[in-house]
């Protein structure tokens, strides 16, 4: 990328389906948090791929990242 | 029941612990209940208390990101005490469902899972094609698929090859309540089928629930029956009860049908 080379300091995401700003160097696990969810009540999908929950704390969100968060709800 | 057939003879005593096994987990109800559609999460607690329902369907959903401490069904459903049984609603491929079901694997941590993909919003009638591919690849990938299906018995078959561990054929539209339409075919399923079979979806009251057992299948699965009772929580009362007394009807083994007329009191010994 021949960009400015002083990152910008929020990344743009889309958190299920809606536009979300992050601080560049967070994790998932630190998105999780910040929203205020429990993460071992949920899922995650990041661009498509599970996360799983162990690894969390270990992926690095990047610009234009993708994450669908997702729990249990009444279904028949 | 139709016609004269008989149920097969009983192979369990109906005083005996009479439990069922789907992929090796074993059960004592049979009576499978959904989590959709209650008043709220008090009412859906207690109707699943009073139905004695070991396992429970759950969909999978985003998050509400911007209301993230509301009540989760967890907060009242103890998913340690209570199967979770997640749930493909609303898909209508394979790969829509096999998405879904990898992350209810992440967000439960188990592998028995219904697997439905539908075919059309108007009858949410299952797509056999998609449900037989999603089948074989949940099946590779470690998944234990119970799978709503068609009540055919030879797609009932070809989904057992497939790797579904219980087939779960429709008695009517889901959500219809129109009771079970085609006793034959699910009665062709149950004698044919080497896994489970459970009724899953078109119940709408008790007697309907009874039918099902007495026809041989393993379980029944209902939601909106008992969701939408005027009192849910004695619906599922009385279909717990339902399925236990279609369950023994079964057992017993009915008596044959007769065209005419039969007296139970002796016709000797008239004054």
């Amino acid at each position: 990328m021949t960009r400015n080379d002083t990152p910008s300091p929020l990344l743009s995401l889309t958190v299920n389906g809606e536009p979300h700003r992050i601080e560049a160097g967070a994790t998932i696990a630190d998105l999780v948090a910040k929203i205020g969810l429990d993460p071992a009540k949920v899922a995650v999908e990041h661009n498509a791929e599970i996360a799983p929950r162990s690894t969390l704390a270990d992926i690095v969100l990047r610009d234009g990242d993708s994450l669908e968060i997702v729990h249990f709800v009444g279904g028949g | 029941m139709t016609d004269t057939a008989s149920a097969p003879a009983p192979t369990t005593p109906a005083d005996a612990a009479d439990t069922w096994t789907v992929a090796g987990r074993t059960f004592t109800s049979r009576l499978i209940v959904g989590t959709g559609k209650y008043k709220d999460f008090e009412q859906n607690a207690a109707a699943v208390e009073a139905s004695g329902a070991e396992i429970v369907t759950v969909a999978v959903r985003r998050v509400n990101v911007s209301d993230p401490k509301a009540p989760m069904l967890t907060d009242y459903i103890d998913p340690k005490k209570i199967t979770y049984l997640p749930n493909t609603a609303g898909c209508f491929t394979a790969e829509d469902a096999i998405r879904t079901l990898r992350l209810a694997r992440e967000a439960g941590g188990w592998d028995l899972v219904k697997l439905e993909v539908l075919g059309e919003a108007r009858t949410l009638y299952p797509d056999m094609r998609e449900t037989l591919k999603a089948t074989e690849i949940l099946a590779k990938e470690g998944f234990l698929p119970m799978v709503y299906c068609v009540d055919d018995p030879i797609a009932a078959k070809q989904l057992e090859e497939a790797g579904a561990v219980a087939v779960m054929p429709l008695g009517a539209p889901i959500g219809s309540g129109l009771g079970i339409q085609n006793q034959v075919t699910v009665r062709l399923i149950v004698e044919g089928a080497k896994v489970p079979v459970l009724v899953d979806a078109g119940v709408g009251t008790a007697s309907e629930a009874a039918v099902a057992m007495e026809l041989g299948c393993d379980g029944v699965l209902m939601n909106t029956a008992i969701a939408e009772a005027k009192n849910p929580v004695r619906m599922a009362l009385a279909m717990r009860l339902a399925v236990e007394a279609g369950r023994h009807a079964y057992l017993s083994g009915r008596m044959a049908k007769r065209r005419y007329a039969d007296p139970s009191s002796p016709l000797s010994g008239m004054i």
